[in-house]
This record gives C-alpha cells, structure tokens and sequence, in this order.
C-alpha cells in the first residue's frame, strides 16, 4: 500500500459537522487537518437550506443555511487546514496505530492517506419511496423533498405544479412553503404518526401560512399515471398503522414530496469496524464522541439526526478537541476508568452518548436523546441505576419526538452510582 | 375573543393565549419574546422571507437572498414577483443589498452568500 500524504487528522465531510470539527481542531492544537468533502463547496446540506432559523442557539440570531456555515468558512480560512474538494472517500480501514483513507478525485486521481486520528463527519441521507413501499406506478414526478429542495434552490428548476407532500419532516415542511411561494399548489401534507415529524414553527410558517392542511394518520395508499403522476390515494390509518378502508381521498397532483426520515451514511463506519447502533443507525460513542474503534470520532448527523445545526456544531465541537487530545497525548481518558452504559426504556428512543468513561468527564456530561411519543403533561427525566435507585432527576413542561432534548449529568452523580448500567426514563 | 397560537420564535414552540380585547395579553409564553411575538402576530404578522435569484457569470445559476428583516405577511406575494425579477451579475458578497426598502417596508433584499466570477 503506497500512501501518498501523512496528516494529524482527516475529517470526512465539510458540512457544518465537519466544518465545526476542524476548527476546534485546530484551536486544540493540532496544525496538519485535512478535510475531505465530495461536493465542490463547502457547506455540505446548509447549501441547500436557504430559509433562515439557523444559529439561534449558537450565535443568538437567525440565519439562513449559507450564512451559518459562511461564518465558519471564513473562520477556517484563517488557519492552516486543508480543504480536498470534489473529492470522494471509498474506503476508511483502522489499524492501531493509523486510520487509512482512500480517496479518489479528477484531478488527483486515487489517493491513499493516512492520518493519526479520523471524524466521521458524512452527515445523512434521505429514505427513499423504495425503504417506506408506497404501492403504485413508476411515473415520474416523485422526488425526495431533500432532493426537491436542491433541484429547485440550487439549481433553480421547479419540480413540479400541484403536489402532495408525504410526511411532515422539516425537509417536507420547508419544501411545501418553498414550492407555494415559487408558486405552486401544495395540496396537502400527509403523516402517517399521530404527531408531526417536524418541529412546530415549521408547521405554523410552512403550512398554517398557507392554509395547506395537514393530515396525521394518514397515508398514500396509491399512485397513478403513467409517466407523470397524475393522481395520489390517500387514506387514515389505524392504530397498528393499516389503512382504513373507506377512508379514501383523491388528489390529482403532478409531483408527491417524500419527507419521510434521514438515515446516517455510514457505509464507510461500517468498512473500517465502527460499532454501530442500531436504534441511532449511527456509531457508538463515549462522552467525547470517540466511537468504539480507536482514533475514530463521530459528529453530527452521521452520529444521530439532528433537528437543529446549533446541536451538530456543539457535538462537532467537543468531537475536534477530543481528536486533538488523542493525536497530541493518545487520548486523555484512563485506560481504566469506569465505564457506565445508558440504557433506555420503551419511551425513548436511543442516547448520545451512548457510553460515558467517568474519567474523562470534567463537571458534567450533556446527554441527547429523543421521546418516543408526546408527552404534553409535566413530566420528568429520570436516571435509575442498576439498584433502581434514582440518581439524577430533570423536569420538563412537555415533550415532542420531534425535538431532540439534552441533560447535563453532573460528574458527582455519576461517581456514586451502583452497577455499570443507567437507565433513563420518562416519569409523568 | 382570545386566540390559541403556537409561538415560533423558538424550536420549544409555546402554546400562547393572546387576547385582542384586552389590550392584546399573552400567557403561555416561557420568555419575553412570547410576548412581543403574540401581539405582533395578531396585530401585524410579519414574516422573514427567503429565496433565490438567478446569477449570471458564476459556476453557480441561483443565488440565495433574504429580506433582512420580517416583512408584513401580507405583501409576501408582491415581494416574491419582486425577487423572481432580479437578475445579478457575479460576484456577489454575503449582505450585499440588492433591493432597498423592498415593496415599501423596512426590509433590504439582501445576498446570502459569497458567489465568485467563473
């Protein structure tokens, strides 16, 4: 194996994960990054997302998606990392001591390098009609809304007239205020949950806006036309989410919008041995975002979807200075410490982390998680340990699936628990 | 009569309850901005309003632009003929104004990113 080029660390993807990642990298210390990004911009999905809402956490006011990632740009510019555009990485393979990338572009051809320390930084991808089975013809004029949102916002082609928008994820949402303004007719929005997909101001300014109804427990149950599509089924749905017969309700629209979840690209995690887990189809990772394979961090989508990029470029953040800290010193977590594994029950859906090394947390450690139904009461975040004793409690007003939550879990709690195993729950 | 609305100036989305006949109270709201939101929505709504235009002599064919401000929800309409008339040359810089005082509001059309001359 002839390696071309030797760095510190390469992060795979310059989207904000990734953007986010190299800086701090950086500013720890580290003076030889590479980032390797497919597309021929930086920016990665924010590109795409012209409408504003971005950095209200992070640096308190709104932005639209290129202007987020224009402010990390411009700091990266500053320092000496190097950016590999239009450049595609095949093949990441792990062994003690380097983590080997392969790489192809145009202009450089096949590459192989190889770096002390890598950060998955992939982001995700769209669920297609193909993993949801929608019955029907094969007429064209179905797109994902993602998709959708880049044919129309990048490339400025418009996708279609009357459409139907299937799933109430953000893409979707955005998509049906996107396609109304531009003018066309959204006709409806469809979600097969009882609950939204999206968060509430997407609702409220991409549907309620426009009158475009929104109708939950629902789905499309058909599609017909030829080589467009000319007309969707639609029909409510059961609690074990079965049609109901009798229900039916035509549309004949030109075009159908899936927005029907995001799946972490992980094909390249999976190559080099990255755990993964299942129920985030992301890697497992500690409190600092190192998965299970060694010198291999994870950040952003890639590691669990995220609702708000002000959480990716947080997560991104702490995953740079970990990265830093193992090249300059091979990691900064005892060989020893205590490891303590977050367990869930029915009604959350997954954590990040996954696994927290207590050595290796300062004050606290920020867990992220997702409900897995609405809770609208009062209700409260519990962490039991193996003993069922309660450690650590946190309440909150209400809870939405949409909406990913945090805690911070103090150091001092975590020393004092019994058993290796936490589990959270949700207490109303 | 009092109104429910969903406040959107946050992702937590607080169930607001305004009352136009008394002077517009809200309750419901978590932080102040509530407030301020509530009665803007039932007043005046305004909206910030986000698209494209076309670009010439850039690799890129659209670019995105944005009202700096909100903007009455009821000239959005009117503002996107507006927008879909503009055609700019490259190269653009992120806050370059490309319309002032857009259909007679507060806002400035403004670019949202930096696209280079091809």
């Amino acid at each position: 194996m002839q390696i071309i080029k030797e760095y510190q660390l390469i992060i795979i993807g310059g989207g904000p994960a990734g953007l986010a990642a190299a800086l701090s990298a950086a500013q720890n210390g580290l003076s030889d990054i590479l980032i390797v990004e497919r597309d021929k911009y930086l920016g990665g999905i924010l590109n795409q997302c012209i409408h504003n809402g971005f950095g209200l956490h992070y640096f308190k006011e709104e932005l639209t998606g290129p202007e987020y990632s224009k402010r990390f740009i411009d700091l990266l510019s500053e320092t000496n990392v190097e950016v590999a555009l239009d450049t595609m990485a095949l093949n990441l393979e792990n062994s003690e001591e380097w983590r080997y990338l392969h790489v192809m572009s145009s202009f450089e051809g096949y590459r192989i390098l190889r770096s002390k320390a890598v950060i998955l930084a992939m982001g995700c991808r769209e669920r297609t009609r193909m993993n949801i089975q929608i019955p029907g013809t094969r007429a064209a004029g179905i797109f994902n809304a993602g998709q959708a949102q880049l044919y129309v916002n990048l490339e400025g082609y418009m996708v279609g007239k009357k459409v139907i928008i299937l799933g109430s994820g953000d893409v979707g949402l955005i998509m049906a205020r996107r396609m109304t303004l531009e003018g066309a007719e959204v006709v409806a929005c469809v979600e097969v949950m009882p609950y939204p997909g999206g968060l509430n101001r997407n609702i409220v300014q991409c549907l309620q806006d426009f009158n475009i109804p929104l109708y939950l427990s629902h789905t499309i149950t058909d599609i017909k036309g030829r080589n467009r599509v000319e007309q969707v089924t639609v029909q409510e749905v059961d609690q074990n989410g079965k049609p109901i017969a009798g229900t039916e309700k035509y549309y004949n629209v030109d075009t159908i919008l899936l927005s029907v979840g995001l799946i972490p690209e992980n094909e390249l995690s999976r190559e080099a041995g990255v755990p993964l887990d299942p129920r985030t189809s992301g890697p497992i990772v500690y409190e600092n975002k190192e998965t299970l394979a060694q010198g291999i961090f994870a950040c952003g989508n890639v590691l669990h979807v995220h609702d708000l990029v002000d959480f990716v470029t947080e997560e991104a953040e702490s995953a740079g200075q970990a990265a830093a800290c193992f090249v300059q010193s091979g990691g900064c977590v005892k060989q020893d410490s205590k490891i303590i594994s977050l367990k869930t029950d029915s009604n959350i859906g997954y954590t990040v982390p996954q696994q927290i090394r207590i050595d290796d947390v300062e004050k606290a450690v920020r867990v992220f998680f997702r409900v897995r139904k609405i809770f609208r009461e009062p209700s409260r975040i519990v962490f039991r340990d193996q003993l069922k004793s309660e450690i650590a409690s946190f309440k909150r007003p209400f809870m939405f699936p949409a909406e990913m939550e945090n805690v911070n879990l103090p150091r001092q709690l975590l020393e004092n628990i019994s058993g290796t195993e936490l589990t959270i729950s949700v207490e109303e | 009569m009092v109104q429910e609305i969903i406040c959107i100036v946050c992702p937590r989305g607080c169930h607001l309850k305004v009352d136009p006949e008394n002077d517009y109270e809200v309750t419901g709201n978590a932080c102040p901005r509530g407030i301020s939101y509530g009665k803007a929505e039932l007043k005046n709504p305004t909206r910030v309003i986000t698209s494209t235009v076309k670009i010439k002599g850039a690799e890129l064919t659209r670019c995105p632009v944005k009202t700096d401000q909100a903007v009455p929800k009821t000239k959005m309409r009117e503002i996107m003929q507006l927008i879909n008339s503009v055609t700019l040359e490259a190269p653009v810089k992120t806050g370059d104004i490309i319309i002032e005082r857009i259909s007679d509001t507060e806002a400035n059309l403004v670019v949202c990113r930096d696209i280079t001359n091809c």
